[in-house]
């Protein structure tokens, strides 16, 4: 059973919840919503997950507990969770940007707003996914940082010491922070997709080591999950389309 | 005890321009949208709106009812950016005082208990700081010396909020999973108005639903209108969903159409109208 570049991504996002313990997994779009269900079914059976509203839901839809946004938010401020939000800007320390480009008084492009990116980057592990891996999304400099960033973080003290990019997964890899000054790094490539290819959508120097591996293949019963039991109408592949080569 | 029912005109008329009005709900979810109509209706305008924004905000910023927005994010929740805000955005001239999700809490809370401030943690680091409301830092007098945001105060001159019943005395109760923000939205306010999909007898509020969904004391209500249908086309569970082909009318048709068909009259000509609308795609 091979599996397609979607399923790759899958894969990618449910690795950021392994080991995460007895937490809260919030996931923002199709595929992260997934890997964190796929999470939840294998490897971090304790996972706490939400019906995108006010209830959280075991996997088969079961409520069990109580979540509406006001307590939601008192979490984050606890700590106990980790986020993957999207991003339309990501710079080479992690700052995002999902609120305008252009300036403030009148932005070329009025976006969502800042949302929770502050609240998030700086109390709970925070992951970003970006399914199209492009220089218009992996910029030199975001327009504005709703998401706070290594460089910002730097010099926050203590207000930063809960500050941790986990990863970036997009749609051509996985991407890091694990570098001594915490630039972004190359972590693994989906198979098929060549490491140059990562380099030419990305709009500033990225740290890439002499190997960079492939991201691990599904197991079987993984994949027999995602096609399925979490997506059998295969939304995932509307987000990632399969593309033909590579 | 006093009964404050009153039509949404009657709302209207104790607002004013300049004012800083709160708006309930959340995205497209449960917003006092027969308030915001009749707000569309009179000329009050210059506002300061403080709102977790959706098409709230749409349709005051796209009749230039909006001189400054707080928020934290303006959605329609199943259409991710809200098309109206965004051209007035990028028209320029609706100023916006950007703050975080959490921030926007603490400000209302810090409101609602007469505090100048809430220290939170969010904020520091990012761009918030130069684009929320004149934003600054405090640091903590204990020993661990943590620099925070000082959120200041949302203080609000009215609320205008929708829930699902209330009686004629202000006890407003919501019956949805989520009851949003929208307590503390009226007791951040000076005067909050409340609109509800049905009045009932204060004995009827408990008979059939806990206690805890009595999300609004009658001491920080001003007003009670009754406004069936009052959130269309946002979501007020459990009595409706979200009108999601209505939305994407209002999405997708330029706005001067849009009021001219809908916003033209009263709230009765506005349920007319979106009657006929929903007969015609029927055929």
């Amino acid at each position: 059973m091979r599996a397609t570049r979607a399923e790759y991504c899958v894969i990618a996002c449910a690795e950021a919840w392994r080991g995460a313990g007895e937490i809260l997994a919030s996931p923002m779009g199709v595929i992260p919503s997934l890997g964190a269900r796929l999470a939840r079914l294998t490897f971090a059976p304790d996972l706490l997950l939400t019906d995108g509203e006010a209830l959280l839901v075991r996997p088969d839809g079961t409520a069990e507990g109580w979540l509406p946004y006001r307590q939601h938010l008192e979490l984050v401020a606890g700590g106990r969770r980790h986020v993957m939000m999207g991003a339309s800007q990501l710079d080479r320390y992690g700052n995002q940007n999902i609120s305008r480009i252009g300036d403030r008084a009148q932005p070329r492009r009025q976006l969502l707003g800042v949302r929770g990116a502050p609240l998030n980057t700086l109390n709970n592990p925070t992951s970003y996914w970006v399914p199209r891996h492009s220089r218009r999304v992996f910029v030199e400099r975001v327009d504005m940082v709703c998401g706070v960033g290594y460089d910002r973080a730097a010099g926050l003290g203590g207000a930063a010491r809960f500050h941790h990019l986990a990863r970036v997964v997009s749609d051509l890899g996985v991407l890091d922070f694990a570098t001594p000054d915490h630039s972004m790094r190359l972590v693994s490539v989906h198979p098929g997709v060549s490491v140059a290819r990562v380099r030419e959508a990305t709009g500033f120097a990225l740290t890439v080591p002499d190997e960079v591996p492939d991201t691990r293949e599904p197991e079987a019963a993984e994949l027999r999950l995602i096609r399925e039991v979490l997506d059998p109408a295969g939304t995932r592949t509307r987000e990632v389309p399969e593309e033909g080569g590579g | 005890m006093g009964d404050k029912t009153m039509t949404a005109e009657e709302v209207v008329s104790r607002l004013a321009s300049g004012m800083t009005l709160g708006i309930g709900g959340w995205g497209s979810r449960r917003k006092p949208m027969a308030l915001v109509r009749a707000l569309l209706r009179s000329g009050i305008g210059d506002l300061t709106v403080v709102s977790y924004g959706g098409p709230d905000v749409g349709a005051l910023a796209a009749a230039g009812r909006i001189r400054k927005l707080v928020t934290a994010f303006v959605t329609l929740d199943s259409i991710p950016l809200e098309p109206h805000y965004r051209a007035a955005r990028e028209r320029g001239g609706l100023e916006l005082a950007e703050v975080d999700e959490g921030m926007f809490q603490s400000g209302l809370r810090a409101a609602a208990q007469r505090l100048p401030f809430l220290p939170v943690r969010a904020g520091i680091g990012s761009d918030v700081m130069r684009a929320g409301p004149g934003l600054r830092t405090v640091t903590s007098p204990y020993t661990d010396g943590e620099t925070l945001v000082a959120m200041p105060a949302l203080r609000l001159d009215a609320a205008l909020v929708h829930v699902n019943r209330a009686d004629r005395l202000g006890n407003g109760q919501c019956l949805g999973p989520d009851p949003y923000f929208d307590d503390l939205f009226c007791e951040a306010a000076d005067a909050a108005y409340v609109s509800c999909e049905q009045l009932v007898d204060t004995a009827e509020l408990t008979k059939a639903a806990a206690p805890q969904s009595l999300l609004l004391k009658r001491l920080a209500v001003t007003g009670v209108v009754e406004a069936p249908n009052g959130a269309h086309f946002t979501s007020c569970a459990p009595d409706y969903g979200r009108d999601e082909e209505f939305q994407r009318l209002y999405a997708t048709t330029p706005w001067p159409e849009f009021a001219e068909r809908f916003l033209g009259g009263t709230e009765e000509d506005y349920r007319a109208a979106a009657g006929r609308w929903r007969t015609e795609q029927e055929r």
